[in-house]
């Protein structure tokens, strides 16, 4: 079958391929102008960011030089030898193990104070359950506020005003979780069913009735999904927590990094990252299975 | 109109409760998980409560204190309010505002030069973290497994090691933001690459094109907005975390804010959390219309 391959005539082909070019360089003419943009923006910031491209090449080799000398003990052996001297830490009293243990701890009161929060503050902020813009609005912003200053930020200011130690660091965690999670918690409340809620209201059940028996039962299991991935987050968070002295393994770490202990640096960043793999390892298998209930729950 | 009244005589309701005994008693099978799952939570709350000896005259007095913080923080200022007005102190004033913003301008240099090359370095290694790029299950496996490495050291570790070899300063916390960052994006460029339709690029190779045109033409306009928008989003998460590296002296307004705290100079703390906000609101507001831009209202409400 001999296929016939469809010609314009040369006036008609001529026209169209006008416009396409017309349409092509019009892109091409953005395009430029988006990469001069940019090319305009990297000159100005690296003049602000103090770029030395020659220091950087210069000393290049002694990043790597780091890296490498994370794995060697003191005596100059290789860390793998002698595996009991590159994590003597882990056998002392309130050496490692109960710092990375106070880690996690800091990181689970701060997600379950945080959830506390943004379990209230996310059907105040949701446009489906509070009629009143002010409320709503109130109620966005403070979570906007809570998520946009950073975590350290909160903990040098309640080192001050607790004093050093985890309590700080739960309260920092826990003001950033409740940004965070208020607005993933009022989207999903957004996107509920809301036939459950209507036929709640029309029997005369209250707010607080409606969130419980309506709401509740449709957005619990995406709630304790987001949290138990916002934990793992706080987890990697609490482990630089200690930088200001806000509890935690980080002030070890710090310690570390400064007296240029380069072994315990890299046992204690395998401890922290492993730390991190057991529990994101952990959360999936639970939140595989909520997701997978999900449309049970009643 | 007249409606039946939903309300039935207590017989009655006795009656459909009888007979309905599913939708009236409550299935434990469902409801023991929820409660078993909610009161260990709260057992471990208790526990880690206790264990990292918190206790509540420290909670109460820190509240206490911190209330009196925020009283200290209004106004915001850059200056000194106590002292009358007089012309040198103002100039001097002046100085502090100009250091403040120009640290300022370095954090959002330092976030943005960051969050632009760490996206050209990680594009290479997306395409070799990609399943259906590089079909080697030990060469993709291997740069996954970095790749994860590197993203769970946290930048401002990254600052403290590039410190030692550029020096303190904003350098450093380029060079941070691009390590870290760097691990991110190439995971969610592998991740963006696998789920690209291939349909388009066997078309192309179908009319004669060359394996180059099938990913200039059929990959390439599919994930390009992908990883632009990506970036965008990425660039205003960065614009925070490098207000902070500042901390352990990596450049940028963090090293200012540290100082006023520990100072106590409240006022211009707030100052300083103040811009922190207003810049990050703006690159965010920059950044969701360039999105939008990019990628179309309907793709980002996905």
């Amino acid at each position: 079958m001999a296929l016939a391959v469809p010609t314009l005539p040369d006036h008609q082909a001529a026209a169209l391929a006008a416009a396409y070019a017309r349409v092509v360089a019009v892109k091409r003419r953005q395009t430029m102008i988006g990469a001069l943009a940019v090319i305009v923006l990297v000159y100005v910031a690296s003049f602000y960011g103090e770029v030395d491209l020659a220091k950087l090449f210069g000393n290049i080799g002694s990043f790597f030089n780091y890296i490498g000398r994370l794995f060697y003990l003191d005596t100059g052996a290789h860390v793998f030898t002698n595996p009991s001297e590159w994590f003597w830490g882990i056998t002392q009293k309130s050496k490692w193990l109960p710092l990375l243990f106070e880690t996690v701890m800091v990181a689970y009161l701060g997600t379950v104070i945080g959830f506390i929060g943004a379990l209230c503050l996310s059907f105040m902020s949701a446009a489906n359950m509070v009629k009143s813009a002010l409320i709503r609005n109130t109620a966005k912003r403070f979570l906007e506020f809570c998520r946009t200053v950073p975590e350290l930020v909160f903990a040098l200011i309640f080192v001050v005003a607790f004093g050093l130690g985890p309590l700080p660091g739960v309260l920092a965690l826990a003001i950033h979780s409740m940004g965070a999670l208020g607005k993933l918690f009022s989207e999903v409340i957004e996107n509920i069913d809301m036939k459950p809620v209507e036929g709640l209201q029309s029997t005369g059940a209250n707010w607080v009735q409606t969130i419980r028996f309506a709401a509740i039962p449709q957005v619990l299991s995406s709630f304790v999904s987001y949290s138990l991935l916002r934990f793992e987050v706080n987890v990697r968070e609490a482990g630089i927590m200690g930088f200001v002295g806000a509890g935690g393994i980080g002030q070890e770490l710090l310690v570390s990094i400064r007296k240029f202990y380069y072994s315990d640096v890299s046992a204690i960043l395998i401890l922290i990252i492993v730390t991190v793999m057991l529990i994101d390892l952990g959360t999936e298998r639970v939140r595989h299975k909520l997701i997978g209930r999900e449309s049970r729950w009643s | 109109m007249t409606r039946a009244s939903p309300m039935q005589s207590s017989e009655e309701q006795a009656r459909i409760a009888g007979a309905y005994p599913q939708f009236f008693t409550p299935d434990w099978r469902i409801r023991a998980p929820i409660i078993g799952g909610f009161a260990a939570a709260i057992a471990l709350f208790v526990f880690g409560f206790i264990a990292l000896d918190i206790s509540w005259g420290r909670v109460w007095a820190g509240f206490g204190r911190l209330g009196e913080f925020v009283f200290l923080m209004l106004p915001p200022t850059y200056g000194d309010t106590n002292l009358p007005f007089d012309f040198l102190k103002s100039l001097q004033e002046t100085d502090k505002l100009m250091l403040y913003v120009g640290s300022m301008v370095e954090t959002l240099a330092i976030a943005f030069l960051g969050t632009l090359f760490a996206a050209i370095i990680a594009l290479p290694f997306g395409f070799l973290a990609a399943r259906n790029v590089i079909p080697n299950i030990f060469a993709h496996f291997a740069v996954r497994r970095f790749l994860d490495t590197i993203r769970s050291v946290d930048t401002l570790i990254w600052a403290l090691i590039w410190i030692n070899v550029v020096g303190l300063g904003p350098f450093a916390g380029i060079l941070a933001v691009i390590t870290s960052n760097f691990g991110i994006f190439g995971k969610l460029f592998s991740e963006a690459l696998e789920t690209a339709d291939t349909r388009p690029g066997e078309g192309i190779i179908s009319t004669g094109g060359s394996g180059f045109h099938a990913v200039r033409f059929g990959l390439l306009p599919q994930i390009l907005p992908v990883f632009v928008s990506q970036v965008l989003y990425y660039f205003e998460s960065n614009t925070r975390s490098a207000t902070i590296i500042g901390i352990v002296g990596a450049g940028g307004i963090g090293q200012h804010l540290y100082e006023q705290i520990k100072i106590l100079e409240w006022q211009h703390v707030s100052f300083l959390v103040l811009l922190v906000l207003v810049a990050v609101v703006v690159i965010d507001f920059i950044s969701s219309r360039l999105r939008f831009a990019i990628i179309g209202t309907n793709a980002l409400k996905r």
